[in-house]
């Protein structure tokens, strides 16, 4: 009975960019195939393992809705490398955000925090795109009111720069330098129709009101 | 959705299914340690209640305040309202202290819709009960309570309601009536013919005057309270009579599907429309529609406030 998460422009946290119009958009060119997403992934489990020095008091939280899945890929392989599960939930940041009062109000998505809690873990904030970072503040604001948890790590897919606050991330699938005309795009099974990671062009001319 | 929440029949399927998956999510919040989101930091909301009320106007404020607006309640005992200001003055003062959000409750039935389109207030209105009106977000949150116990995996696309009572003097049937319908439910409206309102066979509802035959079919069985307050005798011969005929006992409750849930809007008077055996059965989720009753709330001060302003805020200057 949750909600089914919105389509949303997952990887443009700010307004720069307007929600892609999937059937429409333009065939962007590919920077990642559901292989190379896979490899990430795994390289990925393994950093954050190394970096824990272990599974201990790992909680995965995926930010909707396409760090859900990414969070769920992680666990699976971290249980697959250390033989126990890792708590994976959901951070939904809707109401966190500071972009709140410049759109009509959003519809909000599923905050599934593990049984543990969070106090006195390591939690992991899997997101697909970072970009300007403000997804990543409003993730740790909305973390703030649910617990006080001994590390905050980030882990995302792609990191195309361009931040506008003082926030990086310790796990990076891939570095992808891009322009701020351009769009990224993730699409990922379960959600999408595949694994992709997408780069398109300016696309058509946005009418700018 | 609509700036206003003034009547359950203006919100369509859409709207409605928003609130409840809005309201779902927001529900998790009492589990928390910090029952508090930011997403209405200054904004103020006005509770501005005309008439008597405890679990709606303190269900308005607990949601406001857990989406941290500001609150400032206003009752008509012990306000200038009893030097006998008129509504109209009213409005203008709360528009000059800069209310985002007027929720109100008032004897006439229609005095939020004047609040709304008067031009007299900027801010969203919500409507919390006019007279024998509608109660919006009483309905909201029966059907949340409903989607909840009867909906998982489909919504309440041909569920029996029976709705049960003092339906003439009801703002909650009428109400209810309207949004249950509109998510897809079959109303059965069940009362004395003395207490049916005239003209209620334009209603999307069927109507009966024996609860006995109804009763088995029910999925949920919603008793609503005979408001004696608003009566002036004359509708049903004596309080035992009506119990008998439309009280809501244990050996009624023996005749209902084992899923059916019991619900009341509250405040419920025990002997009358329904027995303490009932109400405090495993059937009864009276206490839960008012937990139910925050949250939906929350979600409908979150839906008409939560994003921009119309027209105030051209929106994307970082």
């Amino acid at each position: 009975m949750c909600a089914p998460p919105a389509p949303e422009g997952s990887s443009t946290p700010t307004s720069s960019t307007p929600t892609p119009a999937a059937a429409a958009a333009p065939p962007g060119r590919v920077v990642l195939d559901a292989h190379d997403i896979a490899r990430a992934l795994s390289r990925i489990s393994h950093e954050i393992l190394e970096r824990n020095k272990g599974a201990d008091d790992l909680v995965l939280l995926g930010i909707p809705s396409r760090g859900v899945p990414l969070a769920h890929r992680i666990a699976e392989r971290i249980a697959a490398v250390e033989g126990e599960a890792v708590p994976v939930g959901s951070l939904d940041i809707t109401m966190y955000r500071d972009d709140l009062r410049m759109k009509p109000a959003r519809a909000l998505l599923p905050t599934e925090i593990p049984a543990g809690g969070v106090d006195g873990k390591t939690v992991v904030l899997v997101d697909d795109v970072l970009f300007s970072g403000r997804t990543i503040r409003a993730a740790l604001d909305a973390l703030g009111d649910i617990g006080r948890p001994r590390a905050v790590r980030l882990a995302v897919l792609v990191d195309r720069g361009h931040r506008e606050l003082p926030i990086r991330a310790d796990f990076v699938g891939k570095n992808l330098p891009t322009s701020l005309v351009e769009r990224v795009r993730v699409t990922l099974a379960g959600i999408d129709d595949e694994d992709a990671v997408t780069i398109h062009g300016p696309a058509v001319p946005e009418v700018t009101e | 959705m609509n700036r206003h929440l003034l009547s359950a029949g203006d919100l369509t399927r859409d709207d409605a299914e928003l609130i409840l998956r809005t309201a779902a999510e927001l529900r998790s919040l009492a589990d928390r340690p910090i029952k508090k989101l930011p997403a209405l930091r200054g904004r103020t909301v006005v509770n501005l209640f005309f008439e008597d009320s405890t679990r709606t106007r303190i269900s308005f404020e607990a949601a406001a305040k857990r989406l941290s607006a500001d609150v400032i309640n206003f009752s008509a005992k012990g306000s200038s309202l009893s030097k006998g200001e008129s509504l109209k003055d009213t409005a203008l003062t709360l528009e000059a202290m800069g209310a985002d959000a007027v929720v109100i409750r008032h004897g006439a039935s229609g005095a939020p819709y004047r609040l709304a389109h008067s031009g007299w207030v900027h801010s969203s209105v919500v409507n919390a009960g006019d007279g024998t009106h509608e109660h919006p977000t009483q309905a909201l949150l029966d059907a949340f309570t409903l989607w909840r116990h009867l909906g998982v995996g489909g919504g309440l696309d041909g569920r029996r309601i029976a709705i049960v009572g003092d339906v003439l003097h009801s703002r909650v049937a009428r109400s209810n009536a309207l949004l249950l319908r509109t998510l897809g439910a079959e109303v059965t409206l069940v009362a004395p013919p003395t207490l049916f309102p005239v003209g209620v066979d334009t209603w999307p509802v069927e109507t009966s005057y024996d609860l006995d035959a109804v009763l088995p079919k029910a999925d949920a069985v919603m008793m609503l309270r005979v408001q004696r307050e608003r009566m002036n005798g004359g509708f049903f011969p004596t309080a035992r009579e009506y119990s008998r005929r439309y009280g809501l006992d244990g050996r009624r409750m023996a005749t209902l599907q084992d899923h059916t849930i019991v619900m009341h809007p509250g405040p419920m008077v025990r002997g009358m429309e329904i027995t303490a055996d009932v109400a405090d059965s495993n059937r009864s989720v009276i206490v839960e529609q008012v937990t139910n009753g925050v949250a939906v709330r929350m979600a409908v001060l979150y839906l008409l406030l939560g994003g921009a302003t119309p027209g105030s805020s051209a929106g994307g200057d970082e």
